[in-house]
């Protein structure tokens, strides 16, 4: 099997694969943390007006990505507060770009490898450019991500607080989704537009289940989003179907082994109610 | 700091919110090593009070010196413990992660576990008798054991000032009581000012040193005893209130804002 | 441009197309109303791996929708509300059925059409038989609805109340997810699975903005459907871009406009429309708590109930 890795496609596949596995895993943990898992499918449809208008435009796919989800993550991250429970005004927003989308798309199916890369993901086909400019903006993205770990955690657990304490929750709160959007355009790479939520996602509710230290978490999920994405990959070569496929299959098998090990391990409260009168909590509010 | 002078000190303070005024012409002083609720309906600008001292908002008139400075975001002397709400039952976070903010969650970089910070962690948490809720996953509490987590992570940097914004809200009796007596003993035992902003005055009663009465865009101050009372009550609402005194208690009867 | 009426497929088109509008006129609105309209996102994936697999098994892909959304909605009815990250569950799932139907769409060797079709919906892929299921199916829907449309509406709005009365408000929640479930189907031949959305929710969120009964928001919310319906057809008839587009950029471009400019409620909230809640049945509990939040009701500072 090893004689793969004398094509040079295949080397770049494994080596963008792996950066966007890292990121995602990263990137994925904080946006499980802080509820922003509708903000990520707003980004991905983005993302795929942006991917589908750049190849009308005859630019790279990741460019326009990266243009489209990084201006609408600044709009969402300023109007801030405001798009809280706007389900519907979003859902209407996404939905008409995805229109736009579907009109690119449909417009450069005379191309029909362009419209399947993009909704299937490319990380077959990528171009030794790509891997460049994945490489780069995941290690910056990656690099961010450690410098701001503390305050971007407290601020994500306890803005109040957080805020008191000098942390600029706020400003973090910007920058956190201007990385969602470059991760979310990395993502699309790999495994096109509608799985986005498979990588970043996924593995990180999957290591949520397996520990409560964060940073083992967020160890847990890169790890998980790394062997999906790297065993996905020697499962395309090997077999005959679309990586990204694989890739989700594996992912989800993670999250389903995490639920059974945790109703194993993890009795389903950490200590019985001390009083009677224990309160239970309402789900928390999912914010953007 | 010299010991007489205020902790907190209010000169005609007045807050204007989008064009509402919540405060208008507040003065108060209070001084150190003080146990001091804060009472009133909802709306009547008692988070607002508190976010005053936070510096998380400014004055449009007057003038706020806490700890003879000027309030700020990121003052260490300061501890906060806001409303609580809904924790996540799934949250990644244990009771040591949540006091561990309290010490370095503002300071850059992802942080090398050290022994001494640890020691820190555990005696904040021996402190308000939460040690063995270190480990466990903080969605999984009962109310009273966060509430508690999270005055340690307030207590962690050794303030000289201690903010509660309803920590008693949604607490069964007992829980109330826990509470209750571990901040009075912090106050008594550290000489920690406090600053407690409830609905009901009756669990802090027998601790309480001054009362702030915050209605109707006025605002009373002075021990239980002079401010919940008919006629004092009564001036602030401006209509009839009676208030009784029964049992070692108080029961306010009367009209709303 | 009405010369195209002379086609047998532009009529298959249309009628199915007004079938779907007006079912989705009215499920939308209950959708809307118990702040479920993800749930229609979820199922139009989910239902997206079904249509996949049954043009691979060389069937049409309704069926396959069909079986694959009401499956999903039963699941979720059995799964119940135990289990506390459901959401999360449910968007795995989902997620697993796009990387099903994607499995399914590139294994699919034959003709395009069809999985161009499934995504974006078409005009020329409508035969007289599928005309006459959706017809079937919509008149089903129409049965059950008249059956259950006032019990569904007041658990929609008042779950608790209801509750109390005796409605089985479990059951009708359930029985209204597997409504919605083939709404979509019917919906993704008109318009595809990837913007049902726009038909089920646009009309129904545009709508509630300019009335205020439920009866008058259903009326208008299945007319304004129809016309973006019947408009888009057109539209895609004459020109060459996909039909789920005209009838998506139509539904967004009355509804902006609405939405910016219509009266709030106060707060700028509307009351009509309940916040969003989790997948299952509106959450009663939460909607109270941001009341309370939004709306400060001036109380009395010590509450004589806590106090013996």
């Amino acid at each position: 099997m090893f004689e793969l890795f004398q094509h040079e496609f295949v080397r770049n596949a494994f080596l963008a694969g792996s950066v966007v596995a890292i990121v995602s895993g990263m990137v994925g943990y904080f946006v499980v943390l802080r509820g922003q898992a509708f903000a990520c499918e707003a980004l991905s449809h983005i993302g795929f007006t942006g991917a589908t208008a750049a190849a009308l435009l005859g630019i790279s796919a990741l460019e326009g990505m990266f243009f489209f989800t990084m201006v609408a993550a600044l709009g969402m991250g300023l109007l801030g507060k405001r798009l809280r429970n706007r389900d519907i005004e979003v859902g209407m927003i996404l939905t008409f770009m995805l229109g736009l989308g579907v009109l690119f798309l449909s417009i450069i199916t005379r191309n029909a490898t362009t419209a399947v890369n993009i909704l299937f993901g490319s990380i077959l086909s990528v171009t030794p450019t790509d891997v460049i400019v994945t490489i780069g903006a995941g290690v910056i993205t990656i690099i961010l991500l450690v410098c701001l770990y503390r305050p971007l955690l407290f601020a994500s657990f306890d803005p109040d607080v957080a805020e008191t304490r000098g942390v600029p929750a706020q400003g973090l709160s910007v920058i956190f989704l201007l990385l969602l959007a470059i991760s979310v355009s990395e993502a699309m790479k790999v495994v096109g537009v509608l799985l986005v939520f498979a990588l970043l996602v996924v593995p990180a509710a999957a290591a949520e289940h397996l520990t409560h230290r964060p940073f083992s978490a967020m160890l847990m999920s890169v790890s998980i989003s790394l062997i999906s994405t790297l065993g996905g990959l020697v499962l395309a070569f090997i077999g005959h179907w679309p990586a990204s496929f694989y890739i989700v299959s594996l992912t989800s098998l993670f999250y389903f082994a995490s639920l059974g090990i945790r109703a194993i391990y993890y009795p389903r409260r950490y200590r019985e109610p001390s009083h009677p009168s224990r309160e239970v909590f309402p789900d928390v509010p999912k914010i953007i | 700091m010299d010991r007489q002078d205020p902790v907190i000190l209010l000169e005609h303070v007045g807050v204007n919110l989008g064009g509402t005024p919540i405060l208008e012409d507040v003065s108060l002083s209070i001084g150190q090593g003080e146990f001091v609720v804060i009472l009133g309906p909802n709306g009547a600008g008692k988070t607002t009070l508190i976010k005053l001292l936070l510096g998380l908002i400014k004055p449009s008139a007057g003038s706020v010196r806490v700890l003879e400075d000027a309030p700020r975001c990121g003052r260490r002397e300061i501890g906060y413990v806001p409303q609580r709400r809904a924790i996540d039952v799934e949250m990644a976070l244990c009771g040591r992660d949540l006091v561990g903010f309290g010490l370095d969650g503002h300071r850059w970089g992802i942080g090398i576990p050290s022994r001494k910070r640890k020691e820190k962690i555990d005696s904040a948490l021996r402190k308000v008798d939460a040690l063995d809720l270190a480990d466990a996953p903080v969605g999984q509490l009962s109310g009273g054991e966060q509430q508690r987590i999270l005055i340690a992570q307030a207590l962690i940097s050794d303030p000289c000032l201690l903010l509660l914004d309803e920590p008693l809200a949604n607490l069964d009796l007992a829980h109330q009581q826990e509470v209750v007596a571990l901040v009075n003993k912090v106050c008594r035992e550290r000489g920690v000012t406090v600053l407690l902003v409830s609905h009901d005055i009756n669990p802090l009663l027998e601790f309480t040193d001054q009362v702030i009465y915050m209605a109707n865009n006025h605002t009373a101050i002075g021990t239980p005893d002079e401010v919940i009372t008919s006629d004092a009550l009564s001036l602030l609402y401006g209509s009839a209130v009676e208030v009784v005194h029964a049992k070692g208690r108080y029961f306010v009867v009367g009209a709303e804002t | 441009m009405f010369a195209v009426f002379q086609y047998a497929f532009i009529q298959n088109a249309f009628l199915a197309g007004s079938l779907v509008a007006i079912m989705a006129g009215i499920l939308g609105y209950f959708l809307v109303a118990r702040g479920l309209t993800f749930a229609g996102h979820a199922l139009s994936s989910i239902g997206f791996a079904g249509a996949a697999g049954a043009v691979l098994l060389g069937i049409s892909p309704v069926y396959g929708l069909l079986v694959s959304t009401v499956g999903a909605a039963l699941a979720i009815s059995v799964l119940g509300r135990e289990i506390r990250e459901r959401d999360v569950a449910i968007g795995v799932i989902m997620t697993f059925a796009l990387g099903l139907g994607i499995l399914f769409l590139s294994l699919y060797r034959g003709y395009a059409e069809q999985a161009y079709s499934i995504l974006f919906g078409t005009i020329v892929g409508i035969s007289r038989i599928d005309v006459l299921v959706t017809a079937g199916l919509s008149l089903g829907i129409l049965a059950i609805l008249a059956l259950v449309g006032r019990p569904l509406l007041f658990s929609s709005f008042d779950p608790v109340m209801a509750e109390a009365r005796g409605l089985p408000v479990t059951f009708l929640g359930s029985l209204f997810l597997i409504l919605v479930a083939v709404t979509v189907s019917i919906a993704m031949q008109v318009i595809g699975v990837l913007l049902v959305f726009a038909l089920l929710v646009g009309p129904p969120a545009t709508a509630i903005r300019l009335v205020h009964r439920p009866g008058s928001i259903i009326i208008l919310s299945i007319g304004l459907g129809l016309v973006y319906t019947w408009l888009g057809i057109l539209l895609a008839a004459n020109s060459s871009w996909p039909v789920s587009f005209y009838i998506t950029t139509l539904a967004f471009v009355v509804y902006l406009p609405v939405r910016l400019f219509s009266s709030h409620g106060k707060d700028g909230r509307n009351r009509l429309i309940r916040k969003p809640s989790s997948f299952f049945t509106p959450n009663f509990q939460e909607a109270v708590e941001e009341e309370k939040e939004t709306n400060p009701a001036p109380s009395f500072p010590i509450n004589e109930k806590h106090n013996v």
